[in-house]
């Protein structure tokens, strides 16, 4: 772990004592045509070295956004970033002029997607691509540069790196591809990897092969992981903390196992309550009700309040806080204790 | 605050899957199409396409309308004379009132770009859904012969024709020159319409609903009228809307070249043709048509760019 | 629980082989893509039989067969003793009618031109004989309601719905005809979690109301399991497992049914660093060329001389009191380890 220190991008001379990767009351919108869509809307949340954050929400609750706006690869327009701070090293990112925070990107945070296919040139042989992260960011010749590239590939545990060094992307599995992505991702030991649905395209037996890939090379190399996911059985086997969004905001925060054991938010609770459980064959499945929100047309109050089976008057007319509730978890609901010990719902 | 929460989580669970009714944004149905209309109508273009478009319309309807005089009246004396009070647009070679032909003229372009549209759309449709329907060799039989026409260069191809079989009669009717334009323009274009029918066919041939309904037990015609065409028909639209413009240019083209319209046909590029020679002396002769003939191509050809983002929903 | 007598569905030797041409003129076949390699089941009456597997599996074709969407290369799908695969014209029109079917994605399953009214009221225009005109508007939104839809949007479209009412549409239309038999070809995947659930109880509802057979297609192993009988697992254009849902998920016998059991994430954190999981090495092997003998056999850490030579017959074997094509079937309980 001597990397840092030699690290380019580190922030000065400053020790920094907080975490790693912080954003704070991020606030982003799109201007469309249809009117204003508040994607993010005041999110927070951290990470550290070794750590693994699992970002969950359903399609439009901002999770995606938010790492994109970590990234810098949102666009801008429609996109605005409206407010908030994303510090890396204590340095915030979106003050920064682009060519430094070029540079953080791959070397200081890296990203996958659940595209792999898309996500590669399909007219250059993945090799050269791999390799390009160290003739663009390092400076390294032709020659070395495919060296690196065959170690990646083995480093990913793609068979016959060598020989498959100048196949294209389309000649590869899905599985594979997304290997070759992460090889990219990883080329340049960054400090935070975020992963965004990483495995949503691929079968469960390809999916189990990834997420082991990801938790060995984060035990490598000490990296802090981002996954983004809608999944909760992903969450539950490799995060330590969560964030649950909705609608733009992170509604539940906790440690996997707190979540788990006794969700503090009524969408939490809904989630976990419809998932099929061995004990409820031939019975109704939970449901929340509803249907997610429309980020043009946003709920008063609470956006949750009209699927929510807690909902009392206040939720149609105050937007609660994402406020502690136990311990290290945050819950922005106004009957979080009563979710908490399952007074009802 | 603590009165506890008095919902009745068994009904929720029962009765959720039920209450799932109100999508965002629902309103009255509104169809696809109404939607598109819907935008169109957001377009100024398209208000100033359809306004120069519908005053050709009328002019080659009823050009009595904008003018009272006789197109075809001479009076040589008059040759070449500039413009005037008496004769806005001036005179021509012949000494025919160069407003009263433009006028007149009109027709033959607004016939020519409407009938060869609907002809080349019509065997262009028939066409590129036999063979995108049919598939195998079927589909290969009617590509190919259409890249017969589509290989041959455009214009090269109409004047080669046209020189070739060329009216045997010794003096054709107006009809029966227009009619062979129209001929030899849609034989050339209809493989571009059945090409971009086509491949739209096939884009929504696979798609989950038609198979929906052949799972149903829905027959071919049905599953090409009902699912097929309707689904296929905004790519059409739109390069038939642009085509009209460029058929227009097309036969303005060739009438300047000599083998398109000719007289007694009255048209704009018949106009040009015979006026290039007095460009210096007399350039109201040609100018006049010459400006009617942009405009309408223009609008014809700003009416498909309204249409053309009005139904395609990658820019909605 | 359910006699014989109540078979409604045999499938029998289905197979499946999509031909691999070379040249564009002159076509020549180079093999072919055995997509569905020789399929054995049947299915009763009022019965869930859930089909899983990842992709490439055969499980998509093999709903296409049942539809008769796809001609079969060889083997036959009988309905009520009847063969579909092999039916022409009016008579495959008539038992149409008793088999119908559900899409994955509610986006594209439903014609954007049409109104929901149109798209639900087709059945009946297609066989007219089951609804007399007069009678459709009221038939389509009675369906309407029983899927949970509001009747009053009969004029909408599909774009003005979400996805989950689309599916909701999706299932109205396969209902009209009062089918015996319903193929759900993985019917919740493009929902978001918080509506599959829902999604889910509906069909579960209807079900009983309407004693419907499904053939359940699906990845999501879980919600095979809420909803199903039987499960048949295939792997590479078979079915490699075939049993009661809980001796295919608490008693599986055969490798690729235990990795891929292992291999799907528990919605538990607990335990989670001492649970079993089997990752497989490797991608599966190309349809168009599948391993000789056994095909798991690539795979496979129990793999033997014997499994590239002889292929495991899917029977009842020492190892396993339900079906399973492997040499060395064995229970092992994957889920309940830790």
């Amino acid at each position: 772990m001597t990397k840092a220190v030699t690290e380019p991008v580190s922030s000065g001379d400053r020790p920094y004592s907080g975490s790693l990767l912080e954003v704070e009351d991020l606030q982003v919108e799109f201007r469309t045509q249809a009117g204003v869509a508040k994607a993010v809307n005041g999110v927070t949340y951290s990470v550290d070295a070794g750590e693994t954050l699992a970002v969950l929400g359903e399609s439009g609750s901002g999770k995606s956004v938010t790492a994109q706006t970590i990234m810098g690869i949102l666009d801008m327009p429609p996109g605005v970033v409206r407010g908030g701070r994303i510090r890396f090293r204590g340095v915030d990112l979106l003050t920064m002029p682009e060519a430094e925070r070029r540079k953080i990107r791959g070397e200081g945070i890296s990203m996958i997607f659940q595209d792999a296919l898309s996500a590669l040139n399909p007219l250059f042989p993945v090799g050269w691509q791999i390799g390009e992260m160290f003739r663009v960011h390092r400076g390294l010749s032709k020659k070395q540069a495919y060296a690196k590239a065959v170690e990646l590939m083995d480093r990913v545990r793609i068979p016959a790196a060598k020989q498959r060094l100048r196949d294209f992307p389309h000649q590869f599995s899905g599985g594979m591809r997304q290997r070759i992505m992460i090889a990219m991702a990883i080329a340049l030991d960054p400090e935070v990897l975020i992963a965004d649905e990483p495995t949503t395209a691929l079968d469960v037996t390809v999916q189990a092969q990834i997420m082991d890939l990801l938790a060995e090379l984060q035990r490598e190399s000490n990296m802090a992981l981002i996954l983004i996911t809608h999944d909760l059985g992903v969450v539950a086997d490799v995060a330590h903390k969560i964030a649950v969004m909705y609608g733009g905001r992170i509604v539940e925060q906790a440690s996997v196992f707190d979540l788990y054991a006794k969700p503090a938010h009524p969408y939490t609770k809904g989630l976990l309550d419809s998932i099929p459980r061995v004990d409820q064959k031939g019975q109704d499945l939970f449901a929340i009700k509803g249907i997610p929100p429309n980020l043009l047309h946003m709920p008063s109050g609470c956006a949750f309040h009209p699927r929510c089976v807690f909902k009392r008057d206040n939720c149609t007319t105050d937007v609660p806080a994402l406020l502690t509730v136990e311990g290290p978890r945050r819950s922005a609901c106004h009957y979080s204790r009563e979710v908490l010990d399952g007074v009802a719902g | 605050m603590s009165d506890p929460v008095t919902i009745q989580t068994a009904g929720v669970a029962a009765g959720g899957e039920v209450q799932e009714t109100t999508a965002p944004g629902s309103g009255k149905p509104r169809s696809l199409w109404q939607d598109a209309w819907a935008e169109l109508r957001k377009q100024p273009l398209f208000w100033i396409s359809l306004a120069l478009l519908a005053v050709f319309i009328v002019m080659a309807i009823f050009p009595q309308l904008f003018t009272g005089k006789d197109p075809a009246f001479a009076e040589l004396r008059r040759s070449l004379e500039p413009p005037s009070a008496a004769a806005w647009f001036g005179y021509d070679l012949q000494g025919r009132d160069v407003y009263a032909r433009t006028i007149y003229g009109a027709r033959a372009s607004v016939v020519v770009g409407v009938l060869t549209t609907v002809l080349a759309v019509l065997v262009g449709v028939i066409m590129g859904v036999i063979g995108g329907f049919a598939g195998g060799w079927v589909d290969s039989l009617t590509s190919r012969i259409g890249e017969i026409f589509i290989g041959v260069p455009y214009l090269l191809g109409a004047i080669l024709i046209l020189s070739t079989v060329a009216p045997a009669q010794e003096n054709p009717g107006a009809v029966l020159i227009t009619a062979v334009v129209i001929i030899v323009l849609s034989v050339l274009s209809w493989p571009i319409v059945a090409r971009i029918a086509r491949s739209s066919l096939l884009s929504v041939k696979h798609a989950d609903y038609v198979l929906a309904a052949r799972a149903l037990g829905a027959s071919p015609g049905r599953i090409i009228f009902r699912h097929l065409l309707p689904n296929s028909l905004a790519p059409i639209i739109v390069v038939a809307t642009i085509s009209m413009g460029s058929y227009i240019s097309a036969e303005a083209t060739l009438s300047f070249l000599g083998v398109g319209l000719r007289a007694p046909v009255i048209s704009w590029g018949i106009a040009i043709a015979d006026h290039t020679d007095y460009l210096r002396t007399a350039l109201h002769a040609m100018l006049f048509p010459s400006i009617f003939l942009s405009v309408c191509v223009l609008a014809f050809v700003m009416l498909g760019d309204a249409v053309r983002s009005a139904l395609d929903p990658k820019l909605r | 629980m359910a006699s014989q007598d109540d078979v409604i569905l045999e499938v029998r030797d289905l197979v499946k082989h999509f031909p691999l041409t070379q040249g564009i003129v002159l076509k020549r076949s180079i093999g072919a893509i055995k997509a569905v390699d020789g399929v054995d089941f049947d299915l009763r009456r009022g019965e869930t039989l859930g089909v899983v597997g990842e992709s490439g599996c055969g499980k998509s074709t093999l709903a296409k067969l049942l539809m008769a969407l796809e001609r079969p290369t060889s083997g036959s799908v009988r309905v009520h003793g009847e063969d579909i695969a092999s039916a022409r014209g009016a008579a495959l029109k008539r038992m149409r009618r008793n088999i119908q079917m559900v899409f994955q994605d509610p986006y594209t399953s439903l014609d954007p031109r049409m109104t929901v009214g149109d798209i639900v009221g087709e059945p009946f225009e297609i066989h007219s004989e089951v609804a007399p005109k007069g009678d459709r508007r009221r038939r389509v939104q009675e369906l309407l309601e029983v899927v949970g839809l509001d009747p009053e949007h009969i004029n909408r479209y599909p774009h003005q719905f979400s996805g989950g009412q689309r599916q909701r549409i999706g299932i109205a239309r396969g209902l009209a005809l009062q089918p015996e038999i319903i193929v759900c070809d993985e019917p919740v995947s493009a929902l978001d979690v918080s509506i599959q659930a829902q999604v889910m109880n509906l069909l579960d509802r209807l079900q009983k109301e309407f004693n419907l057979a499904y053939i359940f297609i699906a990845h999501d192993l879980s919600v095979v399991r809420h909803i199903s009988d039987r499960v048949a697992v295939m792997y590479l254009g078979k079915i490699v497992e075939l049993g009661a849902d809980a001796e295919i998920y608490d008693h599986p016998t055969h490798p690729y049914t235990q990795a891929l059991l292992s291999a799907v994430p528990v919605p538990d954190p607990r335990g989670r660093e001492n649970r079993e999981r089997i990752i497989l090495t490797g991608d599966v092997p190309s349809p168009a060329n599948p391993p000789s003998g056994c095909r798991f056999r690539t795979r496979c850490w129990k793999a033997q001389e014997i499994c590239s030579v002889e292929e495991p017959l899917l029977q009842v074997r020492e190892g396993s009191g339900h079906p399973s094509a492997c040499h060395f079937a064995e229970v092992h309980d994957v889920v309940h380890v830790a």
